[in-house]
């Protein structure tokens, strides 16, 4: 396949370009999702193709076919450069790109268990399982799960000289059950809303313990129906480690994207309250907050060998005992804010353009425990698993909603609470932070469909997160 | 033979007896032209093909796509779709393939939008971009030209192309940003200039903004703000699977809303965008979903109408198995009042130009949350007096819509952007009678 990408790089630099580079990416998928013990669907997709990325003055131009031959590689070039040079009719300054090692090498996502070799009657009898186990469950409407692999093999080719083959695989899944009364619906989640993923094998979906676990999320879910409503205040919260991991996604890792800083993504996604002259001195949250973008974090969702400008992966520090220092950054929004690029450049596809995306952005654990910080709370509430997620452009204003939370009252887990929310301001809220668990509860949490860029794309990426505490947040804010 | 008719032969032919079978095929291209700080950053374009395919196997139903169309693999395609078929448990809910049946005769295509060049696309940019005096300009033009074949072993067969033309954009102060949309069938239509115009005036009008107090506020919604409304009810209310499971708000027959709310759906409408039959091969017909504020009918696929014991209705989509069919051409009725008459109207509210991030809290009583974006404006007495700045919103979709809440509808209903994309509703400005603000962005 590196003949491909090679006469895709060729073929752009002999139409003009300064610098060109080229994936193809030959990738499959499989889904299978499950209602109420019965098949919903079972997808296989393939897909296979060249991109190419060509640099002419201030502009990318891009160009992907699904032709996989030579003579279609070499043009597809040759479109990449002539799209780049059409961009001058709008032009800016001439684009700058950072220098990394040239590296020819190889890498593969260590795995226990291929999953596209698992019986496929062994991947449906689980999620048959979990959802008859939940529909025993009165009350429970509907019941679903799914399972999704990914493997995905990406050689990249630079005019630099870079040479890369990766082969990364990836597992995912979860179930809920769905409660419905008069005029609402409550729903459980497990392992967490949308499921959890992660890079390996089909270890990935053993290690969850699915059906130890559908009979207590459906009576959860059923018990909801009935639970007393979250009441508007402010109060102490307490956060379950994957709503706190949705909340690093949200609210730091997409606010840290240096595309976003730098106004590249001000019509779509927005920009960032982030400054770059701050760096090194916003006081983005409390000292308790330490946050890294690591792109080697065995079995994490944003784990691979190298991005797809050939960068290597690495850890980057964000924050750091409460100051901001750091960025998710490419080659050449890098070379404009004069860092070191920081191996966070990917594309959906082989026919997407590859840009800054989150690895796995993930808050360090602490020191105590879930069971301590309750202990320790006197008057609060204990929110788990995320049920909805909205957040301002600048990335400062969110509101989130839960699918279960606890009342807390004098260091014990009380009431069940139905449809909560709490809202905030980001640095406000991260600098109430004041209890975090250690890492015994520290989970690399992954997020599959994190959206960005136009055309849209989507990433998936970690986010590492143990449960947490922040002091007087406003919670149950309701329509 | 055109090459997606061709493959769709192909793929048939492969399935021979073996399995009932559904096959979309598809070829074309899509170009986006990016910008951003005022000058274009980014600049994409993709031709290809893809090939779906459905098989039933004794009622074992599977799924697969690929985009490696070669002759020599889709023997290997069509064998792996089959065989993972026949692994799978009866789906007792199967509700067979389309019969043989007349498509409307639509086509929403301008040749020279199929074949559009960056050239083109960046003219339009430096149109919006030159709009502005001293601002910052970011957005999009994109181009897309697709042709689809259906074909299933029933013997129903379709086919259509489309083609789309969208700019979109905002100028930013230091302070404020405004935003303009426009899309069309065809690349000749968008204006770039106007576009580029109305977000630069916006931009400019909301630079010195103030912080409202939260709360409930009469409000007048721009269409790209009331598209978000179309789209949530349709894709969260107005679907078979969502009605059929308990999860919709949808009441047949019953005064759901206020009896100036008219909404349909309707590729065959000249101003719509896309093509008249849904990936099962179902064609497509007008669907009233609500008529003078009474709730009508719900979108079907071939499943959903099955179980509830009608015909579908044209609007399956990819990932149907899991959300539920949903109309992809929405239309709400204008009125015949200026978006000036309607502010005219307001003694006091807020004037919205988008809405941003929104996600449902509840589907059963469609309480969403979101912000407002690019042009959030107060209105007193009558007229435009100030910007404010954005704000958070949690709200009833439905309750928004109710009996005795809206005041007006504009006469100026067009293709506008929304929560889930562009083109996928047609709509116009909307004076509500309240909206629930529930805090202010930035604190």
């Amino acid at each position: 396949m590196f003949e491909y990408a090679t006469a895709a790089v060729e073929g752009a630099l002999a139409a003009g370009a300064a610098y060109a580079d080229a994936r193809v990416v030959v990738s499959k998928q499989e889904s299978i999702d499950v209602q109420n013990q019965a098949v919903q669907s079972l997808d296989r997709t393939e897909q296979a193709g060249v991109g190419v990325r060509a640099l002419i003055g201030s502009s990318w131009g891009f160009f992907a076919t699904a032709d996989l031959s030579r003579r279609a590689a070499s043009a597809a070039g040759e479109r990449a450069a002539a799209i780049a040079r059409a961009s001058a009719v709008v032009p800016g300054d001439p684009m700058q790109f950072a220098d990394v090692d040239v590296i020819q090498e190889t890498y593969e996502t260590p795995y226990v268990e291929d999953p596209f070799t698992v019986p496929m009657s062994e991947k449906v009898d689980l999620l048959v399982g979990v959802t008859k186990t939940m529909q025993e469950v009165k009350g429970i409407a509907i019941a679903t799960g799914s399972l999704t692999f990914f493997d995905t093999n990406k050689w990249f080719v630079s005019s630099q000289g870079h040479r890369i083959h990766q082969h990364l695989i990836e597992s995912g899944g979860g179930f809920d059950a769905t409660a419905l009364g008069d005029r609402e619906s409550q729903r459980r989640s497990y392992p967490q809303s949308f499921g959890q993923y992660e890079t390996g094998g089909y270890e990935a979906i053993r290690t969850w313990d699915y059906a130890g676990n559908a009979g207590r999320i459906a009576e959860e879910a059923a018990a909801l129906l009935t639970a007393d409503e979250m009441e508007e205040r402010e109060t102490d919260l307490i956060l379950e480690g994957s709503q706190l991991a949705l909340q690093i996604h949200e609210s730091v890792g997409h606010a840290i994207e240096l595309d976003r800083i730098l106004g590249w993504e001000a019509a779509f996604a927005g920009t960032s309250h982030l400054q770059l002259p701050k760096l090194g001195t916003f006081q983005f949250g409390s000292e308790l907050m330490n946050v890294t973008a690591d792109a080697t974090l065995p079995g994490a969702l944003g784990t691979f060998g190298y991005d797809d400008e050939g960068t290597r992966a690495q850890r980057v520090d964000i924050v750091k005992d409460g100051i901001w220092v750091g960025v998710l950054s490419g080659r050449d929004s890098a070379a404009i804010a004069g860092l070191p690029p920081g191996g966070m450049v990917r594309g959906d596809g082989y026919n997407r353009l590859p840009m800054v995306r989150m690895t796995n952005v993930g808050l360090l654990p602490g020191d105590s425990s879930l069971d301590e910080i309750v202990a320790d709370t006197k008057d609060g509430v204990y929110m788990a698993t995320n049920r909805s997620w909205s957040i301002d452009d600048k990335r400062l204003n969110f509101q989130f909603g839960t699918e279960i939370a606890w009342e807390v009252k004098n260091g014990k887990l009380g009431r069940m609470l139905k449809n909560p929310t709490y809202t905030g301001i980001g640095p406000v809220f991260w600098g109430s932070l004041d209890r975090l668990a250690g890492g015994d509860e520290w989970i690399h949490w992954g997020t599959p469909n994190c959206g960005k860029g136009q055309p849209m794309q989507v990433a998936h990426t970690g986010h590492s997160a143990a449960p947490g505490r922040f002091k007087d947040v406003r919670v149950g804010v309701r329509g | 033979m055109s090459r997606e008719s061709h493959l769709a032969e192909q793929i048939l032919d492969l399935v021979g007896d073996r399995a009932e079978a559904e096959v979309v095929a598809s070829t074309g291209n899509l170009a986006l032209t990016r910008f951003a700080n005022s000058f274009i950053h980014q600049n994409v374009a993709e031709d290809g093909e893809a090939v779906s395919l459905r098989v039933a196997v004794d009622g074992r139903v599977a799924s697969a796509k690929t985009t490696v169309t070669g002759a020599d693999t889709l023997a290997a395609f069509v064998d792996g779709a089959l065989e993972t078929a026949s692994m799978q448990p009866v789906d007792e809910d199967w509700p067979g393939l389309a019969q043989p049946s007349r498509v409307p005769a639509v086509e929403h295509v301008d040749e020279a939008t199929y074949d559009a060049s960056p050239e083109a696309r960046a003219a339009i940019v430096k149109d919006f971009v030159d709009a502005g005096r001293g601002t910052l300009a970011a957005g999009y033009c994109q181009t897309e030209g697709r042709s689809s074949v259906f074909a299933n072993s029933a013997g129903q067969t379709a086919s259509g192309r489309q083609t789309s033309a969208i700019i979109d954009g905002i100028h930013q102060t230091g302070t404020s940003a405004g935003t303009g949309h426009a899309a069309s069938v065809a690349i000749g239509d968008l204006d770039g200039g106007t576009v580029g115009r109305l977000a630069f005036q916006r931009a400019i009008d909301s630079a010195t903004p103030f912080d409202t107090k939260p709360g409930e506020h009469e409000v007048i919604l721009a269409p790209d703000a009331v598209g978000t409304l179309a789209i949530f009810l349709a894709f969260y209310g107005f679907n078979g699977k969502m009605l059929e499971e308990g999860q919709s708000f949808v009441d047949l027959g019953t005064q759901q809303f206020d009896d100036r709310f008219q909404l349909w759906d309707d590729v065959t409408d000249p101003r719509a965008l896309g093509i008249p039959f849904d990936s099962e091969g179902t064609p497509k017909r007008r669907l009233d979903l609500v008529a003078d504020g009474i709730t009508r009918s719900v979108a079907h696929n071939r499943k959903t109408a099955k179980k509830a014991g009608v015909e579908p209705n044209g609007n399956n989509v990819p990932g149907a198995e899991g959300w539920g069919p949903i109309p992809t051409n929405l239309f709400i009725g204008g009125g015949d009042r200026s978006v000036g008459d309607l502010i005219a109207g307001v003694e006091r509210g807020i004037y919205v130009s988008t809405f941003n991030y929104c996600r449902i809290l509840d589907p059963k009583t469609m309480v969403v949350t979101g912000l407002t974006r690019n042009g959030t404006f107060m209105i007193e007495n009558g007229r435009i007096t100030d910007a404010v700045t954005n704000m958070r919103f949690t709200q009833s979709f439905v309750d928004a819509l109710g009996s005795g809440r809206i005041l007006g509808l504009g006469d100026d209903a067009r293709l506008a952007d929304a929560e889930f994309g562009p083109g996928i509703t047609f709509v116009p400005t909307m004076h509500l009678a309240s909206w629930n603000f529930t805090g202010g962005a930035e604190g």
